[in-house]
């Protein structure tokens, strides 16, 4: 187990920057999610930190080693890729013992290993079995097995989850948070998913066209977005988003009945003010007031989503729960409380309201 | 009307097909079938398969009583085999090396291979006999290799690496993170996977070169050095009317192609990939 720091990273293919000064520290045994939308670098990241990908300028250290120039296996990290990657002709067992045997390992230690990570991943009754005999769930734990027995520093995951289908994908993410806590491992996981890094994450790395846009605790993330993109990035669905104008400490915007931020301060001109649908409620009092028709209403059982339209022409999507849903058509008032209200500048950079 | 319209151009290309391989199957069946004949059968009814008394095995007996046939097909073989297993090596291993490791220089090599697919390697037959007569090669069956050599890895190399191409980058990138050294990467992990493509290759490379006369021809001169095409041909001059041993030396030189074409088929059917990935 070992920390990884990650300082002033670049990285480019012929005139592209893929990977911008990238600084990145990851204690010991921290579960650090990287997410972002694709091409936005995080799998090249990874790669790099691999050693799958030379890296252009900056530093790599696992734990107090240098890294920049040692190969992927010196590196002491083991990665588990998307697609799995077994070796087609080698059984289950063959697969987990095949890098082993060129570390000058000796057999028993081998074998004792194999037979802890099968155990671990109840891969016993499957060892003498080739990949393409095995469920796709099977064939992710045999990879994740091939990863354990490495006994690595850092365990690397590239979009692990992603192959499988909806149910295996639930239970291979809680056996995969199981496996951090058991091994207290350092682990680097990548996924576009949300739900993967909001649950998986101690820390979740949010990443955008080669730049780190914010990192955090997940809820952090979540209550505290520090920019548009992130904003717009973390929950589901996505944080509402309108236009409005300030000055003298007054926000207008069209459809805006009440907007009351406290003391807050916050620049003269163009502000989006942000605010997530399941923070809304259909009231007429609280410290943001907003007018809007509906436009359509999903109802998913427990909870509905109304689709609505401010007067401005900006939609906004609220969450309702119970049964009581407006009609399409119907003029609504929904209000949010102030410390569930997001303003963000022109820049898309967020304004921090006292109060938050 | 719409189930009618692929049947009956299922119809039309079945039927282009078979003309096609009757005028590909027929003159050897006439080979195949004359050559259990006995000669004036031969000449009487061609069209005829050998029933009753027109059956004779005269020209195989004549072949293989011949003292030299058996060196011949020795030769043949000999020849093919190396340079087959030589092809696949190299051809394999220049594959991955240009695929793999992207270096100043491996474009224009691969452009310089192309070339050698698109000329003929007859062009060089002059440059190929004074060269080979410098080196001493000459009568010798290690010329033979070394030509079949370079006329078959341009074609090898194209088809092989087109088809590392097709095997998932993670495979190679997982077995690098678990510290797999790179020959092995190669020997263990690509080559297995290329199975059906060195099949195909293998069928490719040993027709040509089992059923060459021109090299033969120009570079052996001595019956110790011949192979089983230049051999029937010396059956010809010698023996210009024994139309039996031509026959039936001519319809053993075709079974060794056969043999192999028909253990490498089962190895064309791929499939091997799968469960590598997804």
């Amino acid at each position: 187990m070992a920390t990884l720091k990650i300082e002033n990273l670049c990285k480019s293919y012929g005139t592209v920057d893929i990977l911008k000064n990238i600084d990145l520290d990851v204690a010991d045994g921290e579960f650090v999610v990287l997410v972002g939308p694709s091409g936005c670098g995080k799998s090249t990241l990874l790669r790099c930190i691999a050693g799958l990908e030379a890296i252009d300028a900056g530093n790599l250290h696992i734990g107090s080693r240098r890294v920049n120039d040692l190969a992927p296996a010196q590196r002491k990290i083991a990665m588990v890729f998307q697609s799995y990657a077994l070796y087609p002709h080698r059984n289950v067992h063959d697969n987990m013992t095949f890098g082993l045997r060129f570390s000058g390992m000796d057999k028993a230690e081998m074998e004792r290993r194999v037979a802890a990570a099968a155990k671990m991943l109840q891969l016993e009754p499957l060892l003498a079995r080739r990949p393409r005999d095995l469920s796709g769930g099977q064939r992710q734990r045999v990879a994740i097995g091939r990863a354990i027995v490495r006994e690595p520093d850092i365990f690397l995951f590239d979009e692990p989850l992603s192959n499988l289908d909806a149910a295996l994908r639930v239970s291979t993410r809680i056996e995969i948070a199981k496996l951090h806590r058991l091994l207290s491992a350092t682990m680097i996981y990548v996924t576009h998913d949300q739900t993967e890094a909001m649950t998986l994450a101690d820390r979740i790395v949010v990443m955008n066209s080669g730049r780190i846009e914010q990192e955090g605790a997940p809820l952090d993330l979540y209550y505290r977005p520090a920019n548009l993109f992130v904003a717009r990035f973390i929950g589901s669905p996505a944080m509402n988003l309108f236009e409005a104008s300030s000055g003298q400490g007054v926000v207008r915007a069209d459809g805006i009945r009440k907007i009351d931020l406290g003391t807050a301060a916050f620049p003269d001109g163009r502000l989006t003010i942000g605010v997530r649908p399941e923070h809304f409620r259909l009231a007429d009092t609280g410290d943001l007031v907003l007018e809007a028709g509906v436009d359509l209403i999903e109802r998913l059982g427990e909870i509905s989503y109304a689709h609505l339209r401010m007067p401005g022409g900006a939609p906004l999507i609220v969450e309702l729960r119970g049964r009581m849903v407006p009609a399409r058509g119907e003029k609504i008032v929904i209000a949010a409380d102030r410390r569930d209200v997001h303003l963000f500048d022109a820049t898309g950079a967020g304004i921090a309201l006292a109060f938050a | 009307m719409t189930a009618m319209r692929p049947r009956l151009a299922t119809l039309a290309i079945h039927s282009v097909l078979s003309a096609y391989t009757l005028v590909a199957i027929l003159p050897i069946l006439l080979v195949l079938m004359n050559s259990f004949k006995a000669r004036n059968a031969i000449f009487a009814a061609p069209l005829m398969p050998p029933l009753g008394t027109t059956f004779s095995l005269v020209g195989y007996a004549k072949v293989l009583s011949t003292a030299h046939a058996g060196t011949y097909f020795a030769n043949s073989m000999l020849v093919t085999l190396i340079s087959m297993f030589l092809v696949l090596l190299f051809g394999a291993m220049a594959a991955w090396a240009l695929t793999e490791y992207k270096v100043r220089g491996t474009t224009l090599l691969a452009i310089f291979l192309s070339i050698g697919i698109m000329v003929p390697i007859r062009l060089g037959s002059v440059a190929i006999l004074t060269m080979m007569r410098r080196l001493g090669l000459n009568d010798t069956l290690i010329a033979l290799i070394l030509v079949y050599v370079a006329q078959g890895l341009p074609m090898a190399i194209f088809i092989l690496s087109e088809f590392i191409q097709q095997i998932p980058r993670d495979l190679r990138d997982a077995a690098r993170c678990d510290g797999v050294p790179e020959t092995l990467i190669f020997f263990q992990v690509i080559a297995p996977l290329l199975r059906p493509a060195i099949a195909t290759v293998a069928v490719f490379t040993i027709v040509p070169i089992w059923n060459d006369l021109w090299f033969p021809l120009i570079l052996t001169s001595s019956e110790r050095t011949h192979t089983i095409t230049l051999g029937v041909q010396q059956f010809l001059g010698q023996y210009i009317t024994d139309w039996n041993a031509v026959l039936a030396a001519l319809s053993l030189a075709i079974l060794p192609v056969v043999v192999i074409y028909i253990l490498f088929s089962r190895q064309l059917i791929s499939g091997l990939t799968a469960g590598a990935v997804k």
